[in-house]
């Protein structure tokens, strides 16, 4: 498939691995930021091939894990009202929260849809006036435009039934929280390819000169990868530290800008939990004042129960880079992805889930990569 | 979660405002997808697809050019000598 094919191109992959190995005069610590890019870095077997030359921290690019407990808590309190339907991306489902998932609560006869889009969402509210539809929005900033758009259709179409659970997460402001933090070797950040389809660049030029980090704008594919990380090996060995786009295929220096346009309109910055680090300041977005009928927690306020986390999961401590899984007590033991006790390993992008799927796959670059292939990627994303 | 796959637009369904439509096929596999973030695309375009909207135009001409640069990566570090040149030993560890 076009896009696709010429960037598994095992021979180029090939010569990029030659060309890092050749660059690199000692070892880079650099972050991939997105779990999407953490999931292609180890089913291609990429982190293996550079070990010792290229040790690569797996970031917080993973909005299912980062969503904070009490969103999940509040998600299936309302799946549970009589009067709702709440509605979600599928990774949501099985996200453990304080008492069980959203699949546990449709078990015993909650509402709960997934949906591929918000704006199916919205179709849905169109096609059910007797029920409430709450999207349960969670995602960084690749998201934001479609949960926009879903808002903008609602108040076209004048729907009273339809809301949001807005957990929405910025992806910067926990790279700064990264880049500043005195225990985080991290020497050069990979950035995520389709948050800066979005958003673009910009910023981040700011970023990299304050922290003095090189910053690599990178796609997915094996291709993408390896010349992300080559890109950001060169700066280092150069001693230079700018924004390198390699992505420019998808990412313009300014993003896009009828989609910035369609967030802003709805969305403003606010202060965020994360799970793993806390709050995060300007790390969230919330619907601006005047959409403020379309907020599902503000229709129907979380009845503050107490959140209780696992205390053998330590996916604070993956999500922040500070332990890869296979360090964390539970892993593969008991906690998989049949019986996840956190997010990182039932997401498609946890880092826990992508290591306990590639654990025996991870020998050698293969681009043809066993399973599923192109076509399975575009099952899951259409 | 962040995935987006790109797509060929196959042909525009609703060209304005916030329903703005297009077929689009991902390998043989057609969609209706929001094109309200790309409304330059054009009938067979490629478009990034994520959570049903269009988020960018692939731009062809970039992706060709740096085709091309990968490909040339090859002949300038680590290909046979040319013209009787000595081409310098690729290093490996
Ligand atoms: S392996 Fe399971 S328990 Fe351990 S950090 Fe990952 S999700 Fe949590």
């Amino acid at each position: 498939m076009k896009y696709l094919d010429e960037y598994r191109d095992a021979a180029v992959c090939e010569r990029l691995l030659g060309k890092i190995r050749a660059r690199a005069s000692r070892r880079w610590t650099l972050m991939e930021v997105c779990g999407g890019q953490t999931h292609g870095l180890l089913r291609w077997g990429i982190d293996d091939e550079l070990a010792g030359i290229v040790e690569l921290i797996h970031g917080p690019g993973c909005p299912v894990c980062v969503t904070p407990l009490e969103s999940i808590d509040h998600a299936i309190e309302l799946a549970r009202r009589d009067d709702v339907v709440l509605t979600s991306f599928g990774d949501m489902l099985r996200v453990p929260g304080s008492a069980g998932s959203l699949q546990d609560a449709r078990g015993v006869g909650a509402g709960v849809r997934i949906v591929y889009s918000p704006v199916d969402a919205v179709q849905l509210a169109a096609r059910c006036p007797d029920k409430h539809i709450v999207f349960f929005a969670v995602g960084f900033e690749t998201t934001t435009p479609a949960t926009a758009l879903a808002v903008r259709q609602a108040d076209e179409l004048g729907l009273t039934n339809f809301s949001l659970l807005v957990s929405h997460v910025r992806v910067q402001p926990a790279m700064e929280l990264l880049a500043a933090d005195e225990h985080c070797g991290v020497q050069g950040f990979l950035a995520a390819g389709h948050v800066c389809t979005v958003i673009g660049y910009e910023e981040f030029h700011a970023f990299a000169r304050r922290f003095q980090l090189p910053v690599v704008v990178t796609g997915f594919e094996p291709v993408d990868l390896l010349a992300g990380i080559l890109a950001c090996v060169e700066q280092l060995e150069s001693g230079r530290y700018t924004v390198d786009n390699q992505y420019s295929r998808s990412v313009r220096s300014v993003g896009n800008r009828d989609a910035i346009r369609l967030v802003d309109d709805v969305f403003e910055v606010c202060d965020r939990p994360w799970r793993g680090f806390g709050n995060v300041e300007r790390g969230g977005l919330a619907l601006r004042p005047q959409w403020r009928a379309f907020d599902a927690a503000v229709r129907f306020p979380r009845a503050s129960l107490p959140v209780v986390e696992p205390p053998e999961c330590r996916s604070g401590d993956v999500l922040a880079g500070r332990i890869k899984p296979p360090q964390c007590a539970a892993f593969g033991r008991s906690c998989t992805p049949d019986s996840p006790l956190g997010a990182p390993m039932v997401s498609s992008e946890g880092a826990c889930a992508a290591y306990y799927r590639y654990a025996n796959r991870r020998t050698s670059l293969d681009v043809t990569a066993g399973d599923d292939g192109v076509s399975n990627d575009v099952r899951a994303a259409t | 979660m962040c995935l987006a796959i790109p797509g060929r637009v196959v042909e525009w369904i609703e060209r304005d405002g916030l329903f703005a439509r297009a077929r689009v096929e991902f390998g043989g596999v057609g969609r209706d997808v929001n094109m309200q973030c790309t409304p330059d695309a054009d009938v067979d375009d490629f478009v990034l697809v994520h959570a049903g909207i269009a988020i960018s135009r692939v731009d062809a001409d970039e992706a060709a050019r740096i085709l091309e640069a990968l490909a040339e990566l090859q002949l300038d570090e680590m290909d046979e000598p040319q013209d009787g040149r000595e081409a310098a030993p690729p290093t490996r560890r």
